[in-house]
């Protein structure tokens, strides 16, 4: 009876000990996975094996990862700075739907353009769509201290409203037999293949963009100022850091990443709008900045992981009939698994003797 | 005048599961532990009311079963939040994010599938009333016991001590725990609550609105929901309003469809309860300047005695 527990934070936390502590949470989500499976009747080591080889087990799998990958980085990315400012940016999906849009505008009505016209004017209208639809919340909050999580989430919503509007109305495909879809793109306005394989140009521009946010976030003046802001408002507000221009900033970023990620998606993987576009990336996204700490190389290593584990659930559903939801519990065991296990992290227990 | 009839008749019957959502919602953040989960309490809830009353042929045990199943999801919300410390906008993604994958996974057998329900009181003596009878008729026991809910808190929080240490523990922690009040129990307890009614309001969904199981059948009512807890400044009654705004708009959306008026765009219709819900946001701070003083003062902050 007379066990008593002393919580204290940790002087120094250890790398190796937070790797341990990130495996041990994995390792649980894993295991409740497996126990799910089992109880549906299915086998579950074969399940979890079949996941692991349709994700990474073939280069054909790790090329589909690498190409799903692209759209939850940029999200993350974007949902990342926000995040830094604590500012919770739950609307990358709204986002990235308006990116598609204005890309698809841009690509529909001008579809002879030569691509290196294009393609970039594809860009800066995903650009403005995506960063103004990120804008809205940012501006509600500072003018009308609107909680900014139910505003983006409300304009996901709003936004999926849109997008279905267009594609079953004015933008349908007239020859498409009723399906809602737009015409397919102009040769121009699908961003091309690298080499033979199914890998885009699109990559690219995610390196860079991931080196210049890397850079930026870490080693400028306005990222310094957006961790010292996120970290303690009041105390930067006194230092004079400009909090409002802040939040319009990472807002807007945020807003034109995910927009950049619904350019990519509808010009180079589905080469037209149609509703399937909402794939949940922006959500997915939110577990990868979270689980990557919001640091621009880890999240592109956790994007690559969770893009993995979407097409590694496709060859479940294939295999063994596991719908795809099994990704999605998945992925809120994991997020859930590893935020408990911070706080092993941050804090140590010590078990006090009873004299 | 069969035409208003018709929309507040609609009105009282969609606005009950946004109304025990944020009756939850505004008690467990009273305790000081904001919920994002709610959404996904509310599809694990649905799910569960729906196949429990199925298998069990009984409304009541359906009802049990829809709060028990969402009541774990909180529970284990509770144990990230007060015990791990874990941050809760964090928290509440992941419980949403899992019980939106486990209702579709474990509720695909059941799509379709037709089961009991609650139906609704007419066709009785109740038909006859002069002016309200119509009314009534449309409606169900259940979503109308809601109602009774909202006096019911209006009493807890300000009437008995239970109210004055859910309050205490949600505005100033260290304070109450220095007079005694057992700070993590009561938000414990406050967190299961507002998971027991998300999933009533999920089971309202399944079993008295739109019988029957559809993958991600709230469609975004928890959000709105949590809104309206913003709407409400985390009083009950005017969760209430927050709530019958909601049902209101559903209804001008059904009669809009039933008359067959084009006033509307349909697309825009669909929309109109969330951008209301941003434009109540909004209104919100226009109205009221102080909103922010009615905020529960440790929302969202962990309390441990050591720090």
């Amino acid at each position: 009876m007379g066990m008593r527990f002393k919580i204290s934070r940790r002087q120094n936390p250890r790398r190796l000990h937070s790797g341990l502590v990130l495996l041990a949470a994995v390792g649980l989500s894993l295991v409740i996975c497996a126990l799910l499976l089992e109880q549906q009747g299915k086998p579950s080591l074969r399940g979890l094996m079949l996941l692991f080889q349709g994700a990474f087990g073939s280069g054909w799998a790790l090329q589909d990862s690498l190409i799903k990958a692209v759209p939850i980085f940029l999200c993350s990315l974007g949902v990342a700075i926000a995040f830094r400012l604590q500012i919770w940016n739950i609307g990358a999906e709204g986002q990235y739907a308006l990116g598609a849009l204005g890309a698809s505008w841009v690509a529909l009505h001008f579809p002879d353009l030569p691509w290196f016209v294009l393609q970039p004017a594809m860009l800066v209208a995903a650009t403005v769509c995506g960063g103004l639809w990120g804008l809205l919340p940012a501006v509600l909050k500072l003018r009308m201290r609107a909680n900014e999580i139910i505003i983006t989430l409300m304009l996901n919503y709003i936004a999926i409203f849109l997008l279905d509007y267009l594609v079953y109305g004015p933008w349908k495909d007239p020859s498409s037999f009723g399906f809602p879809m737009t015409r397919m793109f102009s040769q121009n306005a699908v961003v091309a293949k690298i080499g033979a394989g199914d890998l885009h140009w699109g990559i690219l521009l995610c390196l860079v963009i991931g080196m210049l946010v890397w850079i930026f976030l870490g080693f400028t003046r306005l990222g310094y100022e957006i961790r010292a802001c996120g970290e303690n408002v009041q105390a930067a507000r006194y230092a004079r850091m400009p909090y409002a221009a802040l939040v319009l900033l990472v807002m807007a970023a945020s807003g034109a990443l995910a927009g950049w990620a619904g350019f990519l998606e509808a010009s180079a993987s589905l080469n037209r709008l149609e509703p399937s576009i909402m794939a949940g990336y922006g959500y997915t996204a939110i577990v990868v900045a979270w689980l990557a700490r919001l640091n621009p190389l880890f999240i592109g290593l956790a994007a690559f992981l969770l893009a993995g584990l979407r097409v590694g659930v496709e060859q479940l559903q294939l295999e063994l009939q596991i719908p795809a939801s099994f990704g999605q519990i998945m992925e809120g065991l994991i997020l859930m698994t590893v935020l408990g296990g911070s706080f092993f992290v941050t804090y140590q227990i010590r078990l006090l003797k009873k004299e | 005048m069969d035409d208003l009839i018709f929309i507040v008749a609609i009105t009282l019957k969609s606005s009950p599961a946004v109304l025990l959502a944020s009756l939850g919602e505004l008690i467990s953040e009273r305790g000081g532990i904001l919920n994002l989960g709610v959404e996904g309490m509310m599809l694990v809830g649905a799910l569960a009311g729906f196949v429990t009353a199925r298998q069990s042929a009984s409304l009541a045990l359906g009802l049990c079963g829809a709060m028990a199943a969402a009541g774990l999801l909180a529970l284990l919300h509770a144990f990230l939040c007060v015990h791990l410390r874990a941050d809760q906008v964090i928290s509440g993604l992941a419980v949403t994010i899992l019980g939106t994958g486990l209702s579709s996974f474990l509720g695909r057998p059941f799509i379709g599938q037709t089961g009991l329900h609650f139906s609704s009181i007419g066709g009785t003596w109740i038909d006859g009333l002069p002016l309200i009878g119509p009314l009534l008729a449309q409606q169900n026991l259940f979503g109308l016991l809601c109602l009774a809910a909202v006096p019911a808190l209006m009493y807890l929080l300000g009437r008995t001590w239970l109210g004055l240490y859910i309050r205490a523990a949600g505005q100033d922690p260290a304070a109450a725990d220095a007079a005694g009040v057992p700070v993590a129990a009561i938000r414990y307890g406050c967190t299961l609550f507002g998971g027991c009614m998300a999933g009533l309001a999920g089971a309202y969904l399944s079993l008295a609105y739109t019988p029957g199981w559809k993958e991600g059948m709230t469609g975004g009512q928890g959000w709105i929901a949590i809104a309206m807890v913003i709407f409400a400044t985390w009083h009950p009654l005017r969760a209430l309003l927050g709530a019958l705004l909601f049902g209101l708009l559903n209804a001008l959306q059904f009669y809009f469809q039933a008359t067959g008026i084009e006033l509307i765009p349909a697309y825009i219709l669909h929309m109109l309860p969330y951008l209301l819900t941003v434009g109540v946001l909004v209104l919100v701070t226009v109205l009221e300047k102080p909103v922010l003083g009615s905020v529960p003062g440790a929302l969202g902050k962990p309390f441990s005695r050591e720090e």
